[in-house]
């Protein structure tokens, strides 16, 4: 199933929550839909789902217009961010809920619903929890429920709101990856909206990064991540060191001393900011490189070292983070000049 | 120095309780007001009515008089109940699940018996059905009673315990929230499936208190209904309108022995509220997130 957008306009009062979204998705795509919070992705989320309706726009399904449908005959798996179970009813009658109320025509027989539930317990390999109560399960179970109360009706899209928000650190950790696995397992059309970058890049084929109800940017985990299309991209997505910096006659300047080797080249002239990743940064002994700077502070985890380093710039005193590997040896008080292997020059409006 | 000897040689000062005589004081003061308010007139009401005996009782609760109050009044409670338990609902269920202009008038109107004088109540029902009334002389060419009838009396009964369900429906009901009724129409359930296998189950506690409270104003009421009454005895007279009646005429133990039915319908009441209160409470706890 393929899903176009148009042009979707959406107020509430006088808030615009989505302010002319295009999208397009292709068939059997898991697409995630990132932004911070009040950017309007749960909105689209809720519109596709018919949950919602547009302003202004066009919403169609395998180019048959979905607006005209309502949310029951869209055929629609809509997972929602608190799992919206039905407290009253079992986990088996939560899931056989779609295939009871569906029309008596083309309803399934008790036997027939009683296989369905089975089938979908068993791909959410919570089959022994079938007689128990929403209350009387962990937050990853009841997710992993609400998702296959979503599956029971052979959704022809499949929409998750924060899947995972609402989860421990490891349980989101372990769902991520089974959420993947379900995906290539049966291959629906699938969205899902995040506002933590880091569960977009892992499991989504494609990235949506919206801002203030526009999209920013649309890409491969790898494309958003690299070349970050706006300053707001580059910043949301994975850590950045920014910099207000001046760009004239090609010169980039950091607190009005030149910064070498650092180009211009594309850059506007005037005020501007330098985004830098921590691990871009390359550490070197003082003098070397372009910036430089004093080691404040140093804390080993993990494969890097991460340490606060007061620049030698401009007149106040600017402290970065950077990720240098763990064989450089770096010490409180060092001076160490720094190089940065991949940056990125913004306007400092954008 | 241990930490166990430090509270073991500090003063013993509970926090949490006031000192003794303090404590007896305060306990003592709202036994006594309980006693001289509540119980002791509870206590008169049924020393009254078996005052000569249980035969003199079940004789004063046998009277054909008592026998038709009776009835009228259960007969009254049940419709109106019936249909304050429909409005309610559906009041309830638009305040809570949906947004639209004139929400917060609504929510005013479905408060505005509480905040009316009963007579004044029953009075309007007069104005607009009376004889004089509105609607007097057209029902009157169709030979229609609505006024010292059955209707009057249901229709004053139904306007005065009106809020009842709604109020005890629209909190529950916000705090729910839309998400599992969403979840259901996504699912596929229509408007009606989604009302009786998700809304309705998860508000049924809170129905059924609105329900009680609801029925035990309808059959106690007295200011509306005596306006529309008419007095009629052995027709329109209701329990509450009888007990007024027969202790009138000083007829102490049979005004007293249908005193005593609305008392224990009271009781019951309080009990049956009490045991929804705590059922409400394990629902609250359970709402999952």
């Amino acid at each position: 199933m393929t899903i176009e957008l148009k042009h979707i306009v959406k107020k509430f009062g006088a808030f615009t929550a989505l302010d002319g979204v295009d999208l397009k998705v292709a068939d059997g795509e898991l697409l995630a839909l990132l932004g911070p919070s009040g950017s309007g992705k749960t909105t689209l989320l809720r519109i596709i789902a018919g949950l919602d309706w547009p302003d202004a726009g066009e919403v169609s399904f395998n180019g048959e217009n979905a607006l005209a449908q309502g949310a029951g005959e869209r055929h629609v798996g809509f997972v929602f961010q608190h799992y919206a179970l039905f407290r009253h009813m079992t986990v088996f009658e939560n899931i056989a809920f779609g295939l009871r109320v569906q029309p008596r025509a083309i309803r399934k027989n008790e036997a027939g619903i009683r296989a369905r539930v089975k089938e979908l317990l068993d791909l959410v390999q919570l089959g022994w929890l079938s007689d128990r109560y929403p209350n009387q399960l962990s937050g990853g179970q009841r997710q992993r429920i609400a998702l296959a109360r979503a599956l029971a009706i052979e959704p022809r899209i499949l929409l998750l709101d924060e899947p995972f928000g609402a989860l421990d650190a490891k349980v989101r950790k372990e769902l991520r990856q089974w959420l993947r696995s379900l995906h290539s397992e049966i291959s629906v059309t699938s969205i899902f909206v995040t506002h933590d970058q880091e569960e977009a890049l892992e499991v989504a084929n494609r990235v949506v990064v919206m801002d203030r109800g526009r999209i920013v940017q649309i890409g491969t985990p790898s494309e958003v991540y690299d070349n970050p299309a706006t300053a707001f991209v580059h910043g949301f997505i994975g850590e950045s060191i920014v910099l207000p910096v001046e760009v004239s006659q090609g010169c980039v300047r950091l607190g009005g001393r030149p910064l070498l080797d650092i180009s211009a080249d594309g850059a506007a002239c005037g005020a501007s900011k330098l985004f830098i990743r921590r691990h871009d940064m390359q550490v070197g002994p003082a003098g070397s490189g372009s910036l430089e700077g004093t080691v404040a502070h140093v804390r080993s985890f993990g494969p890097v070292q991460r340490a606060e380093v007061a620049l030698c710039a401009g007149e106040g005193k600017t402290v970065i983070e950077i990720d240098a590997p763990r064989d450089r040896a770096l010490q409180a008080g060092d001076l160490i000049g720094l190089q940065p292997r991949r940056y990125r020059i913004f306007a400092a409006q954008d | 120095m241990s930490l166990q000897q430090l509270t073991v040689s500090a003063p013993r000062v509970d926090l949490r309780t006031e000192p003794r005589p303090m404590r007896i004081v305060i306990i003592a003061t709202a036994l006594i007001f309980l006693t001289v308010f509540v119980v002791l007139p509870l206590a008169v009401v049924f020393a009254q009515a078996f005052s000569r005996g249980v035969s003199a009782y079940v004789a004063a609760l046998s009277d054909p008089e008592a026998l038709s109050a009776i009835r009228l009044t259960l007969l009254v409670a049940t419709i109106s109940v019936g249909s304050n338990l429909v409005f309610g609902v559906m009041a309830a269920w638009a305040i809570a699940k949906f947004d639209f202009s004139g929400k917060t008038f609504l929510i005013t109107l479905v408060d505005l018996p509480f905040s009316v004088s009963p007579v004044i109540s029953g009075l309007v029902f007069v104005l607009l059905f009376g004889a004089q009334g509105y609607f007097g002389p057209w029902l009157q060419g169709h030979d229609i009673h609505v006024l010292f009838a059955v209707p009057g009396i249901t229709l004053a009964t139904i306007f005065v315990t009106f809020p009842f369900v709604a109020r005890a429906l629209i909190p529950l009901m916000q705090e729910q929230g839309t998400q599992e009724e969403e979840a259901a129409i996504s699912l596929g359930a229509s408007g009606l499936q989604t009302f009786f296998r998700v809304t309705l189950p998860n508000i049924k506690w809170g129905l059924l208190y609105g329900v009680l409270l609801c029925n035990a104003r309808a059959m106690g009421e007295f200011g509306a209904v005596s306006v529309v009454s008419g007095h009629i005895r052995g027709e329109t007279n209701t329990m509450p309108l009888l007990v007024e009646i027969l202790y009138n005429e000083y007829q102490f133990v049979s005004s007293f022995a249908i005193a005593s039915l609305l008392a224990m319908l009271a009781l019951v009441t309080l009990v049956a509220k009490t045991v929804l209160e705590r059922r409400l409470d394990e629902g609250q706890l359970l709402r999952d997130d």
